[in-house]
């Protein structure tokens, strides 16, 4: 047994209302810099739809994460001599266009536009070559289903379900998924990465790319299934979410989660056995990889788990956030979490509650009391398609694990509300989905009021560097022009640059004008 | 003047090359990068991009195979020189011919692919035209002057005074009566290298090799003297 820490999110998408501030947050922070326009390392697409970039969940296009060739992993797009032999042009890389081509517009044209008689107005202009564009797609084109009579049929999670989905209006149901970088533990783009840029952190799982190791050859890309690595096009260099490790490291939660109105994301240790990863991530069957990876968790409270941490060198505080861990919590003990994707192999480490809303919708927009488990129940059941789509999404298509999450949500729902309306609680609903009582209260509370300090539970990266890592919160180490950091921190001026922010009336900034040839 | 270009220039070059690699190195890990443009542009850079990096690793493989293995050594072999004459004017005419029809490819791309234009830089219009002259005049060597001029015994002249500035021991008389064609390409190639570290050429020198050995995952600690890094030159600089 070999014990690591990972940080992973688990994100309860019954609380996602869309409304992007996590995208807009995460953006500003990370990748409002050229060559990185179409780059959102959080998105949040609605679902059904084909989702960003176009349909990148389709691997016999894409070729992404790995696949089994007689019984051993490989990646899917081939194996070591056929990804350098592929160098020099990558058969799978996405287009911009599979993403968007970036637009601003051109709002010079809104002043300086000559006294006519029609309003003048701001034509979008590409971010990329400065020339007009028609914008035909974006990263969220379709927001709320909006244009799924026309997309969503190509989602190829629909696709694969091979049943005719209704998206007219009154007969839709949809979801919003907001998609970051998965952290995988068998990641897939590091396996990909020809030059080893690509790492995965050995204290906190968090997948990063060294910046002045990559040289460009985009295999990562085109190697992660989720399409979360994103090639610079002006440094030509890759990029990815970073699960914000300079704010994880002084205890604070990511940009996407901290920023969240929904409250919906949590972020917490999970231990698991390194050893097992690349066992459970070549089980035959891709309905089984959930319980495989389920099975790579390590339970910390269990003495010899704590041990062997021990001894792997886990620091105190990170065993014991590991006991306080919402993560494990969801994933674990509840069994209400669910990972993106298990099929790909990669070993997930942000895990969905999958949404029950439709669900509730659907029974109370037919009359029905939308909070009786019963009622919900037998909708969760009746209403395959929802169910259906989820599994497609969560467990590679095994309806089982999601019907259980569902039905705990339900139970969950009807529970409290006996509660809260001081009724007397029905004792077999929470034993119907195998919980008690006193655990489905625990769950509610951690979903419902869902505080702060129990949503994020963050060790941090070590005490005895507190002071040397205040200043790399308050300093991005990244903080280099170009580079994913971007800008100056707001400390001013640096040699030879001028911060615009701080130059204040009548001052003359060093830098700012060029000084050869003058006398002084 | 024949000291200079071929006594001296060759020693400037391997120091501007050599030396010029370690500082960008050293200082400049950060643009060290193919600057791929594949995702503005992909259908043309499929068929241009395998054909000319392909076609310039055989290329490259001749070169070290004309200019470093001596002919005494093939003849030993038993190689006729009229079938070694034969078999490089063939094989380089038909792997240059690929090196220079795929950079055609390439640099017609980026000439009409608006955004593969825009992402074009200064070293770049510097680079491209040396590389192009190099290309073309080593594509005269071999196929008009070796070739229809009746054949040039390159191993007598070109390939001694190569070696020679290897073993430092250059003799500049060697190039004096070689073909015009063949010193133009020496020279040009001579020019290529001086902007190969400063330019995105340097790729080619981080080949991924090790990667067919290395294990799949890659872990590494956490860097603790992040916080003391300096900061680094960025893109909006050059």
């Amino acid at each position: 047994m070999r014990v690591m820490a990972q940080l992973a999110m688990v994100m309860n998408l019954d609380k996602c209302i869309g409304c992007h501030t996590c995208s807009v947050t995460c953006k500003q922070t990370w990748t409002n810099r050229s060559g990185v326009e179409y780059a959102w390392f959080n998105n949040v697409e609605t679902k059904p739809g084909q989702g960003y970039p176009r349909r990148y969940e389709d691997q016999d296009r894409w070729h992404g994460g790995w696949k089994l060739r007689r019984g051993r992993l490989e990646l899917a797009s081939g194996g070591r001599l056929r990804r350098v032999l592929s160098l020099f042009a990558n058969p799978d890389l996405p287009r911009l266009d599979d993403y968007y081509e970036p637009w601003t517009y051109d709002y010079r044209n809104l002043t300086e536009a000559p006294l006519g008689d029609d309003t003048p107005v701001a034509r979008p202009v590409s971010a990329v070559t400065g020339a007009p564009t028609d914008v035909r797609w974006g990263p969220n084109w379709e927001d709320s289903l909006g244009g799924a009579p026309e997309h969503a049929p190509a989602d190829p999670v629909v696709e694969k379900l091979g049943r005719d989905i209704k998206f007219s209006y009154e007969q839709s149901f949809m979801f919003y998924l907001p998609r970051i970088c998965e952290h995988c533990l068998n990641p897939s783009c590091v396996a990909s990465c020809p030059s080893g840029a690509m790492y995965k952190r050995s204290e906190d799982g968090i997948v990063l790319v060294d910046q002045d190791r990559c040289r460009g050859w985009r295999m990562c890309v085109s190697g992660c299934p989720y399409k979360k690595v994103y090639f610079n096009h002006k440094t030509g260099k890759a990029e990815k979410c970073t699960f914000c490790y300079p704010r994880l490291e002084v205890g604070q939660p990511t940009v996407c989660a901290e920023t969240c109105v929904g409250r919906l994301r949590y972020i917490g240790v999970l231990l698991y056995d390194a050893d097992r990863v690349g066992e459970a991530a070549a089980t035959e069957d891709e309905q089984r990889l959930y319980q495989a990876q389920l099975g790579v968790f390590l339970d910390p409270r269990d003495p010899g788990v704590v041990a062997a941490a021990e001894r792997a060198g886990i620091p105190h505080d990170w065993l014991t956030a590991a006991r306080r861990s919402p993560v494990y919590d969801l994933i674990v003990k509840h069994r209400i979490a669910l990972p993106l994707h298990p099929e790909y192999r990669t070993m997930p480490m942000v895990w969905y509650v999958p949404p029950l809303s439709p669900v509730v919708d659907a029974v109370a927009g037919s009359g029905f009391d939308g909070e009786d488990a019963d009622n919900l129940f037998g909708a969760i059941d009746a209403l395959r398609i929802p169910l259906d789509y989820l599994a497609g999404l969560f467990t590679a298509g095994d309806p089982e694990p999601v019907r259980l999450a569902l039905r705990r949500l339900a139970a969950m729902r009807s529970h409290m509300r006996s509660v809260n309306l001081g009724e007397p609680p029905d004792p077999h609903g929470p034993a119907a989905v195998g919980m008690t009582a006193e655990t489905t209260e625990e769950l509610y509370r951690l979903l419902a009021i869902a505080k702060y300090e129990d949503r994020y539970v963050i060790p941090t990266a070590g005490i005895g560097r507190a002071h040397e890592l205040e200043g790399i919160a308050t300093k991005c180490s990244l903080d280099t022009d170009g580079g994913p950091g971007m800008g100056d921190g707001g400390t001013g001026t640096g040699e030879g640059r001028t911060d615009l922010f701080v130059w204040r009336e009548g001052e003359r900034p060093a830098g700012m004008f060029p000084t050869v040839g003058r006398k002084s | 003047m024949n000291l200079l270009l071929w006594g001296v220039l060759p020693y400037l070059t391997i120091a501007v090359l050599v030396g010029g690699t370690v500082w960008r190195y050293r200082h400049d890990r950060f643009g060290w990068t193919t600057r791929s443009s594949q995702l503005h542009e992909s259908r043309l850079l499929r068929v241009g991009g395998p054909l000319f990096h392909f076609g310039l690793l055989f290329v490259v493989g001749g070169h070290v195979a004309g200019l470093l293995v001596p002919a005494s050594v093939t003849r030993w072999f038993g190689v006729a020189d009229e079938t070694y004459h034969l078999a490089s004017l063939t094989a380089g005419g038909l792997t240059g011919a690929a090196t220079v029809a795929g950079l055609g490819v390439l640099l017609l791309r980026r000439w009409r692919t608006p955004a593969v234009r825009a992402a074009t830089t200064r070293d770049d219009r510097l680079m491209y035209p040396v590389l192009v002259g190099t290309l073309l005049l080593g594509m005269v060597t071999t196929l008009v002057t070796n070739g229809m001029g009746g054949g040039y015994d390159y191993r007598a002249t070109v390939s001694p005074w190569f070696r020679g500035v290897l073993l430092l021991q250059p003799d500049p008389a060697l190039m004096a009566d070689v073909p015009l064609s063949y010193r133009l390409h020496v020279l040009f190639g001579m020019a290529l290298f001086t902007l190969w570290p400063f330019s995105r050429l340097v790729h080619a020198f981080s080949a991924p090799v090790r990667y067919l050995v290395r294990p799949y995952i890659v872990y590494r600690s956490r860097d603790d003297r992040l916080a003391a890094r300096p900061a680094r030159r960025g893109w909006e600089d050059r």
